[in-house]
């Protein structure tokens, strides 16, 4: 396992880029630390992708250099770096049987026979296929065959980190869960660096220790899930990660206070003046409907399940709020209030640090 | 407008791929197929649009029998997960074709293509080819086409699984609205349970090639008539445990029996298969009557406002679904607490005795 390095890292498609437009990848310094499960989150477009085809040595950026425990391997194909790729559809050879398509890294390297047999027997338990080890790959169903892929991408221990590009995406539901936490045992137990691409974010939270969010090119935040929910560094962050995402609203800030449509609002906390564009969010999590506060309007409630989404219009704006599974919606109810701990402030999409935090 | 199956079923080579099913769908309703892959989803679409012709049964459409009518006949538009559009045609002429092939008059094509491409945040890209647009673009223009014809019968089999979370999350809630204003049937399958709340309507879910309760999609979800439905309509998955009633006790698993809760005062003494949703678990215990599990945490995932923890309940894995961020180490022992009225009691066979008393109220 190694741990990876990006060292004022960018890339352009274009041959001649002339301004910050022109990259997919913003220029990007970052140490990947080793043994630590990451998750690379963003919608399609981001630079996602680049930034892993960069590390494994598939792309070759137009700047910077990538290290691999100090080692530029910046020019290093592929095959010499060591990694291990999982891609979003299934990498497996029909004409084989999947104890041989599992067993396939590990010969191709020269392992011995009687370590091979055990390596697999022990990745074919882990995703569910010990009955199906003598069977040809060829007619499986299409999760069967990721599942192969997810095996064969494990079955090495001596890689230097095992690269995942949007792995689940044709897996079931069911079958999602019990491969995520087949992959976070795993993690657990062997410590491999594993880097992993979704836009899924309940995939890249439950995952990975730290999550890399990125919007348009450049990562906007890394931070453990609770940080990103509690504190979102930028308004996109806010918005892509929680379902539904964060609610904002312009407003005025003075000391501890925010006034929202008109409407004096406790910050619990204290700022210096901001300016540019100013924005309190608000997690639906921490908004309540209540007879005071700021006037809202309930336009739709959505029976989740497990909880409730109550759609509302403030001003013309969406707003969310979310109750509990059994909660009843009061007739009342023409205002909402918000948990001060659960508020934020933003000015031009970055978040403010309140005065207590800098001090802290 | 109703589309009616009766008896339908549909045999391959000897292998069932639907049980005889019996369907009534109304006028300006949502419709969702719920199951995992393989279980039907896409052959019962089918059955439906007049694609394949039912081996027994039959297909009703305003009363009148369409049973191995061609689809061009009928008045049906489907959207599937693999996007189709003309790649030759720009994305207003991918939408208007359907109302060409019809006949519509220019101002009513216009108006038609206009608005419907401005619900699916295709306005910016009218004059575009579909292979200059993302995959998501695509696909809301292939739901677009599937849209504005005006169709009776609009069949979408997972149109947004190719698409990105937040757009997926965006879709589901303006497919609702969509369709509401349709006043078409829309029938949509997914394999996920959350889609299926988020679309509300009513839901069938499937299991294994059979329809195992068609209904309003939170009744369903609250009160599942079998275990396969539970199953199918919970994600993370139903927890399940046998346990026994005797008297004024009852023995979970092989834990020490507990005095019966009043939430179950009413079953008779016999062996059950009880079940229960992950976000019903509590790390505390919230009232009197809560029942108390030792397992073994194998592992946590948190969301970052909440914690799931993966269970080791005397063998039996289980899922659980707390609140906030827990910091508990893998393999460590953990008690967890059920307040019993979210307890479901199956028969042995799978079929629903009790629902959750607190389903009953919800």
């Amino acid at each position: 396992m190694a741990k990876i390095t990006l060292d004022n890292l960018a890339h352009s498609y274009s041959p001649n880029p002339s301004s910050e437009e022109d990259f997919a990848l913003k220029e990007l310094n970052h140490d990947w630390v080793d043994g630590e499960a990451y998750a690379l989150l963003g919608a399609s477009g981001c630079g996602k992708s680049t930034l892993l085809n960069i590390i494994s040595g598939l792309l070759h950026p137009s700047q910077g250099r990538i290290l691999f425990d100090d080692v530029d391997v910046t020019n290093a194909p592929t095959a010499e770096r060591n990694i291990a790729q999982v891609f979003q559809f299934p990498v497996v050879y029909d004409t084989m049987t999947v104890h041989d398509n599992l067993a396939f890294p590990l010969r191709n390297r020269g392992a011995d026979a009687s370590y091979v047999a055990q390596r697999v027997q022990q990745i074919a338990r882990m995703i569910g296929m010990e009955e199906q080890l003598n069977r040809k790959a060829r007619g499986l169903t299409a999760d069967a065959k990721q599942k192969i892929s997810l095996g064969r991408g494990m079955v090495r221990e001596d890689v230097n980190a095992l690269l995942f590009d949007e792995p689940l995406t044709v897996i079931d539901p069911h079958m999602k869960w019990e491969l995520r936490t087949q992959l976070k045992s795993l993690h657990h137990e062997f410590g491999h660096t594993m880097i992993y691409v979704t836009h899924d974010q309940t995939e890249a939270l439950t995952f990975a220790d730290k999550v890399v969010v990125m919007y348009d090119g450049r990562v906007v935040q890394i931070g453990t899930p609770q940080e990103l929910f509690e504190r979102p560094a930028h308004t996109f962050v806010g918005y892509f990660i929680g379902s539904p995402g964060m609610n904002l609203f312009e407003a005025q800030i003075d000391g501890k206070t925010a006034k929202i449509a008109g409407v004096p609002v406790a910050l619990g906390a204290g700022y210096a003046p901001v300016g540019g564009k100013v924005q309190v969010g608000v997690r639906p999590e921490f908004v309540h409907l209540s007879d005071t506060g700021i006037p809202a309007r309930v336009t739709r409630v959505e029976d989740v399940g497990r909880h409730k989404v109550i759609r509302l219009d403030v001003e013309g704006h969406k707003v969310s709020a979310i109750a509990e599974e059994g909660a009843q919606i009061p007739d009342g109810a023409s205002h909402i209030t918000f948990d001060a701990a659960g508020i934020n402030v933003y000015a031009d999409d970055w978040r403010v640090t309140a005065k207590q935090e800098a001090a802290t | 407008m109703t589309l009616v199956l009766k008896g339908v079923s549909k045999t391959v080579g000897g292998e069932v791929h639907i049980h005889p099913t019996d369907l009534t769908l109304e006028k300006g309703t949502m419709n969702v197929l719920l199951g995992p892959t393989l279980s039907g989803k896409t052959s019962l679409m089918r059955l439906m649009a007049g694609l394949d012709v039912p081996a027994t049964g039959s297909v009703h459409w305003n009363g009148e029998d369409v049973t191995g009518m061609r689809v061009q006949d009928r008045k049906v538009a489907m959207v599937y997960q693999q996007f189709i559009n003309y790649p030759s045609m720009t994305v207003y002429d991918n939408i208007a074709s359907p109302m060409k092939l019809v006949g519509k008059s220019k101002s009513e094509i216009d108006s038609a293509v206009r608005e419907t491409a401005e619900l699916m945040q295709l306005s910016p890209m009218l004059d575009r080819k579909p292979l200059e647009l993302s995959g998501g673009q695509q696909q809301r223009c292939a739901l677009a086409r599937a849209l504005v014809k005006n169709a009776g019968l609009v069949l979408l089999d997972e149109p947004l699984a190719n698409l990105d979370y937040k757009l997926r999350e965006e879709l589901r809630e303006e497919i609702p609205k969509i369709f509401e204003r349709s006043g078409s049937i829309f029938v949509y399958a997914t394999t996920e349970p959350e889609e299926a709340l988020l679309l509300g309507g009513n839901t069938a879910t499937l299991w294994e090639g059979r329809v195992t309760q068609f209904g309003p999609t939170p009744s369903v979800y609250r009160r599942p008539v079998d275990t396969a439905t539970a199953r199918v309509f919970s994600d993370p998955p139903m927890n399940f445990l046998e346990i026994t009633k005797q008297g004024g006790k009852l023995r979970f698993g092989k834990d020490a029996a507990v005095a019966l809760p009043d939430a179950l005062s009413s079953l008779d003494d016999g062996t059950y298969t009880a079940g229960f949703r992950p976000n019903h678990l509590e790390l505390s215990a919230r009232g009197p009557d809560a029942i108390a599990f030792d397992t073994i945490l194998n592992v946590t995932e948190i969301t970052g406002s909440e914690t799931f923890v993966h269970l080791d309940h005397h063998g039996a894995r289980w899922v659980g679904l707390v609140h906030g961020v827990q910091t508990l180490q893998p393999g460590q022992s953990l008690d967890v607490f059920l307040d019993p009225s979210r307890i479901y009691i199956f028969a042995p066979d799978g079929t629903l005795v009790s629902a959750a008393q607190y389903a009953e109220a919800a």
